[in-house]
């Protein structure tokens, strides 16, 4: 029978059936600092040890100053919160990589950089953005802390298939559109829980067309559409990202593994629970309205009106969303001041959005009523900017440069948003308070973002770019 | 651990659909390095109008004198959507919690709630439309749950809900995952052992 990518590699980690759960392998486990203390402790109170350290990486990342290298520079709580996990690191035999490392960067910025993310893996996190890896062929997903304490005893986790949902963006994306407007589309159209229970492949010319960064930016969000994982087939952009990486297999094993990696792709004639299908034509430059990613509009539509709505849920939650968003039916977002910019996160901070975002910079200066920051995805990715001097063209513009990681993604850090500001955010979550209490949050492109922070209020960026 | 067969108890509503994690718990209470202590900045944006939790929101329903000692919450679609914080299942719990009930449940959040004993259960919005009106009614009205039974009732009304086996048996059994998992060593020495080789180290 014709088998999906995401069966194939189900089944190439299935160790044992229990029931309707598999116990499968896992290959890869990446850990941070803010969901795995428990699980160590969990791990110690019972006498066990970290099965495979050797398959197991670990970053800082939420906790961390963008401003500062010292790791008591927000706090106590979150220097516990670090030199727990360093602790745990060493008493396990982890290898971590610190604040200050050359290979640090937030956890989904960083695995990938290193080549430990290879096609027809198994990839695990106590962080729902796992999702990221599937960019590489691979079935990577968020897990809690219980599972990770799981994992990190047992290299393994119970679970039981999902359902599969085949994505399909045709023809070729316009002038001017990204990554994230291709997912911030998708999400727009199948609801914010629209994949829940399901496992997302995309597929179609205009995902074949993407980079490998520019997949992770797509596959990063499928968990906002509610999707457990989503995964794109390996093809040569995917090899030819991973030739070289350090962790990338060498010599001889280089092509056995090529060969291997290749073998996962979906059949032809196999069939998916769920299709869904975009025209990359359509896509315009997208901005969120709301507060979940599922309430999102071109930037040249007008916000939506709650009584279009025609489920009653969905109308409460446009009401709400416009009331804590500050903003009313009918506006347009090109009216809509902004107060702050932040360029970065896993979505959006790698190297090639930071070109993305100075390809804009560059063409004038930061309105005076706005914050810009740009937080690079990774130690790597922030040395490869500077060597470009694209730190030099956003300082000149008026954007502040800071040291990497998650940073106003989320603010567990002191890059927080303060009540009533708003802010254009290329991050991946706009829930009220997600960048801090009463904030509002606007979910666009690197590009987009700068476009933002020039003019001051949203904008076209394809207005920049003619 | 100890298992969850049946529960009696009052339920507190959050008539609400895609309530996040970073609702139920925000990221500023995530700097912990144990599981307890969480009940207390349960849904903090929406229970307190400051940012020290000294003033209650009176208007949230959590706060209302009625609705104290609730061990069921009761909401709508999607709940738990978002992060994978395993904090948020660790707040509702140490608040209280035993059991919610919603239309539907985001995946990881589920899967946490599992994990930690607490009883995720979905029923449907007629349903759910029922057990909203009974506790706006009395909120003192007692929901009583069948786990084994897959049965939610309240007023001499009856409702049954789906999980599926393998949970319904980890919350009865309140079992040690990992203690189970261990058992088969050999197993999963034996799968290791057939990784292509730049996968096994
Ligand atoms: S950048 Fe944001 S979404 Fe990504 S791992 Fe960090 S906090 Fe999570």
């Amino acid at each position: 029978m014709a088998k999906t990518l995401y069966d194939k590699v189900w089944q190439a980690h299935v160790i044992d059936q229990m029931g309707e759960d598999s116990l499968i392998y896992i290959d890869r486990h990446l850990i941070h600092e803010v969901t795995s203390p428990q699980a160590f402790a969990g791990l110690s109170e019972k006498g066990r040890k970290v099965r495979r350290p050797d398959k197991t990486f670990a970053t800082m990342d939420h906790s961390i100053s963008t401003r500062s290298l010292a790791i008591d520079a927000c706090g106590p709580a979150n220097k516990l919160q670090l030199q727990t996990l360093a602790d745990n690191c060493e008493e396990n035999g982890i290898e971590l990589f610190p604040v200050g490392h050359q290979k640090q960067g937030i956890v989904h910025v960083m695995g990938p950089e290193l080549g430990l993310i290879q096609p027809g893996m198994t990839v695990v996190c106590g962080d729902s953005h796992t999702a990221t890896h599937g960019a590489f062929g691979a079935l990577a997903f968020g897990i809690g802390t219980s599972q990770v304490e799981h994992v990190f005893a047992t290299q393994t986790l119970k679970q039981s298939k999902a359902k599969s949902m085949q994505v399909k963006v045709s023809g070729n994306l316009p002038i001017g559109i990204t990554a994230k407007d291709i997912i911030l589309a998708i999400i727009g159209k199948i609801g914010h829980a629209g994949a829940t229970g399901h496992v997302i492949e995309y597929c179609g010319e205009a995902i074949q067309g993407l980079t490998m960064e520019e997949r992770m930016t797509i596959c990063n969000m499928s968990i906002e559409a509610g999707a457990k994982a989503g995964m794109i087939a390996c093809d040569q952009t995917t090899i030819d990202y991973l030739e070289g990486r350090e962790h990338s297999p060498k010599g001889e094993q280089w092509q056995q593994a090529v060969d291997y990696w290749l073998s996962f792709h979906s059949d032809e004639g196999a069939t998916f629970d769920t299709v869904v299908e975009l025209q990359a034509a359509d896509i315009t430059p997208q901005v969120t309205w709301g507060t979940n990613p599922g309430q999102v509009m071109g930037v040249n539509q007008v916000v939506p009106t709650p009584t279009d709505f025609s489920d009653p849920i969905e109308r409460q939650s446009a009401e709400k969303a416009l009331k804590y968003m500050g903003l009313e039916a009918g506006q347009k977002l090109s009216d809509v001041q902004v107060t702050d910019v932040f360029i970065g996160s896993c979505t959006n901070g790698r190297i090639e959005d930071m070109r993305a975002a100075a390809a804009i910079a560059k063409t004038g200066k930061v309105a005076p009523h706005v914050t810009a920051i740009v937080v690079p995805g990774s130690n790597q990715v922030k040395a490869q900017a500077e060597a470009e001097q694209l730190d030099k063209i956003f300082i000149e513009a008026g954007f502040e440069w800071r040291l990497p990681g998650c940073s106003m993604c989320l603010g567990m850090n002191d890059d927080i948003l303060e009540a009533g500001r708003r802010c254009a955010s290329t991050s991946n979550r706009n829930f009220e308070g997600r960048q801090g209490r009463g904030a509002r949050t606007h979910l666009v492109s690197p590009a987009m973002a700068a476009a933002a922070a020039l003019k001051g209020t949203f904008a076209d960026v394809r207005d920049f770019q003619e | 651990m100890t298992g969850i067969t049946q529960h009696s108890g009052k339920a507190a509503p959050l008539d609400q659909a895609n309530v996040d994690t970073d609702q139920i718990i925000p990221k500023q209470f995530l700097t912990g390095v144990t599981r307890v202590g969480y009940g207390k900045h349960l849904f903090h944006d929406w229970r307190y109008l400051d940012l020290h939790e000294q003033e209650p929101n009176p208007d949230f329903s959590l706060n209302k004198p009625e609705h104290q000692g609730a061990s069921i919450l009761l909401t709508r679609e999607n709940f738990g959507c978002g992060s994978s914080r395993e904090h948020a299942p660790w707040a509702l719990g140490d608040f209280g919690f035993q059991v919610i009930i919603a239309t539907s449940f985001a995946d990881i959040f589920y899967g946490n709630c599992i994990n930690n004993q607490i009883l995720p259960l979905s029923l449907k919005n007629p349903e759910l439309d029922v057990l909203f009106a009974a506790v706006a009614a009395d909120p003192e009205v007692q929901i009583d749950i069948d786990l084994p039974a897959q049965t939610v009732s309240c007023h001499g009304q009856q409702f049954h809900f789906d999980i599926a086996e393998h949970h319904k048996y980890n919350l009865i059994k309140g079992l040690d995952a990992i203690g189970q998992t261990l058992e088969l060593q050999d197993k999963i020495e034996a799968f290791e052992g057939k990784l292509p080789t730049w996968l096994q180290a």
